[in-house]
């Protein structure tokens, strides 16, 4: 029997090998489909009811037909501050990993305590949030603690999403701008942030859409309430933010249209997710179809 | 004649002047250089800072727990009724740990699938569709997540079980794999993809199928990359709150059933932290919880590590 025939044995092969292919194939356009089905079912119970003035109204707590606006406006309060603190840190810090840090067991020692941190489970930063400002500075629950302890939850990922992109910069750049007699900072500030800009704009997108989602750890430092007003700067007012508006009404409001309100709050918060998303990495993609990449 | 001579001085008084501010520029860039070197120091110094304020602050107030109760009673004990001064944490970590298990018995295959499909099987075009609506699955927030098991999933539950109420281990395990599908799903894609590509050529002149290269080639060379993707899915699971929240029932009890109302860590913290006073038992022994579930990541990343170095190694 020499290679070339067919036998029963090939034959088997090559019949479980078609019937694997179409299983693969099958369970890609399953997942694909129920990915698809999901962000459908969240964006078309909410975003074709959707109106203006319920972007910008008061919740209710008894009557029907209240608004998010102070939720809305307090989830990029705290997204806004949360990326204040964490994005130099954490940009900083990724630098510091991939240009700066030399390899000793100094350097395994901080990548411990990064990736350690990375893997916190948010509701402890929401413990940490509330024992540093309820119990320790007393401010109970507020927008500044839900922002701090929001870019404490961002950091890891930044400082790693950071590192990733400036190793991803090509050495011969950097040896260029060494050969003109450019001291490191300058290299790294002139040469290597510019090119590695469209993946950190891209990493610090996927962490704000993140941040602005998260609700573990705003419900245990920001709190369930708002104080009420709508365009509040105050750091210490509280800071209901939307993805725990969505909490708390579903679980514990008692006006009739809670499941509308539900509804439409869920379409938002995907829909400024995704806008978050793609806002930012729009003109970046744009700009290298543009240069031919 | 005058008025070369002049220009020349004048240029030579330039020239003077650009060198002394070159000078300036010079010590300026050196200055920057120094500082900016400490600035980036200060900023990991800053994460690890941070590391050590979550052990300190949810350690300290974890370990006062063992001056009221015995660590028996907190971690061996099924009976949590803190209105009682009963503090019996054991169904909770029980609970986690099957919760975490179920999760990944559904999600591990479908990921792993889905990663030789985009790694091994599918043309460019749908690898370069897949990826990206992955990453849409990571976007959503995970309150939408809950939200949508409590609306959509826990009615089709209940008509397919015909139980009264639905909620319990299978509704938050299924929404927790659809949540950590795209990390395990990325992670196995990029491991695969590092596979030599000398290995498949060698396997395929043999004369093997692209199924036989891929179960008995690709995967087992893959396994640690994909067995890191496991684990960090892993982690997710473990920590991850208010989905859960939202389909389990919230019920202090053992989970008996796929269907029975339970409680795991997390959910239980986020319950019931705001009705505690700081200087009680509760408080104490939900802390404890908290750092318990600080403890399993930390052990899951300490194992992820090894892994990596392993395969480094080899």
């Amino acid at each position: 029997m020499n290679g070339f025939t067919r036998t029963r044995h090939t034959a088997r092969a090559q019949r479980r090998n078609k019937l694997a292919t179409i299983g693969f194939y099958t369970l890609g356009v399953l997942v694909m489909l129920l990915i698809f089905w999901l962000l459908f079912t969240i964006l078309s119970k909410g975003l074709p009811s959707l109106r203006l003035d319920f972007l910008l109204k008061q919740p209710e707590e008894i009557d029907p037909g209240g608004g998010i606006g102070p939720v809305l406006f307090n989830s990029f309060y705290i997204l806004f501050i949360s990326l204040l603190i964490s994005v130099p840190i954490g940009i900083g810090a990724g630098i510091y990993m991939a240009e700066y840090a030399p390899d000793n067991a100094f350097t395994g020692a901080l990548r411990i305590c990064v990736e350690s941190l990375s893997s916190v489970p948010s509701i402890v930063f929401g413990l940490l949030g509330l024992a540093i400002f309820a119990e320790y500075f007393g401010v109970g629950l507020t927008i500044l603690g839900g922002g701090v302890s929001l870019a404490l939850l961002n950091l890891p990922m930044l400082a790693r999403v950071t590192e990733e992109a400036v190793r991803a910069v090509p050495g011969e750049i950097r040896e260029a701008g060494y050969a003109l007699g450019m001291t490191k900072f300058h290299v790294i500030r002139k040469v290597v942030v510019p090119v590695a800009l469209p993946a950190i704009v891209t990493g610090v997108c996927l962490v704000a859409g993140r941040a602005f989602g998260e609700s573990a750890v705003i419900i245990l430092t920001a709190g369930l309430s708002t104080s009420g007003e709508m365009w509040d700067f105050n750091l210490f007012s509280p800071g209901e933010t939307l993805a725990v508006h969505l909490w708390y009404v579903q679980s514990e409001a008692i006006v009739e249209d809670a499941r509308q309100i539900a509804d439409k709050s869920a379409a938002v918060l995907v829909f400024v997710v995704l806008l978050i998303n793609f806002m930012f990495r729009f003109p970046l993609w744009l700009g290298n179809r543009r240069r031919g990449r | 004649m005058g008025a070369p001579v002049h220009g020349l001085t004048a240029k030579t008084q330039t020239s003077l002047e650009e060198v002394k501010r070159n000078t300036k520029r010079h010590r300026r860039h050196l200055l920057g250089n120094s500082i900016s070197r400490y600035y980036f120091l200060f900023s990991i110094l800053a994460l690890c800072l941070v590391l050590g304020l979550v052990i300190v602050f949810i350690g300290k107030t974890a370990l006062l727990l063992f001056t009221r109760i015995s660590p028996q009673d907190f971690f061996f004990s099924f009976n949590w009724t803190p209105e009682e001064e009963a503090f019996g944490a054991a169904a909770f970590i029980v609970n986690t740990l099957s919760l975490t298990a179920l999760t990944l018995v559904i999600a591990v295959p479908i990921s792993v699938g889905m990663a030789v499909l985009c790694a091994e099987i599918a043309p460019n075009w749908l690898k370069s569709f897949i990826r990206p609506v992955l990453d849409l699955l990571v976007g959503i927030p995970s309150i939408v997540y809950g939200y949508l098991g409590l609306t959509v999933l826990l009615p089709f539950l209940r008509r397919v079980s015909g139980e009264g109420l639905g909620d319990g281990l299978l509704a938050a395990a299924l929404v927790l794999a659809l949540m950590v599908l795209p990390t395990i799903c990325r992670i196995s894609d990029d491991a695969i993809v590092a596979v030599p590509r000398k290995y498949r050529d060698a396997a395929y002149a043999l004369g093997s199928t692209r199924l036989q290269v891929i179960m008995r080639i690709v995967l087992p060379a893959a396994s640690r990359g994909i067995i890191s993707a496991v684990i960090l899915g892993m982690t997710r699971a473990v920590g991850e709150t208010m989905a859960v929240v939202m389909v389990i029932g919230n019920t202090p009890q053992l989970a008996k059933s796929l269907f029975a109302p339970t409680s795991v860590l997390t959910s239980n913290i986020v319950m019931q932290i705001s009705n505690v006073e700081f200087d009680s038992t509760w408080n104490y022994s939900l802390h404890m919880m908290a750092f318990l579930l600080l403890l399993i990541s930390f052990v899951l990343i300490l194992i992820i590590r090894l892994l990596g170095r392993k395969r480094r190694d080899a």
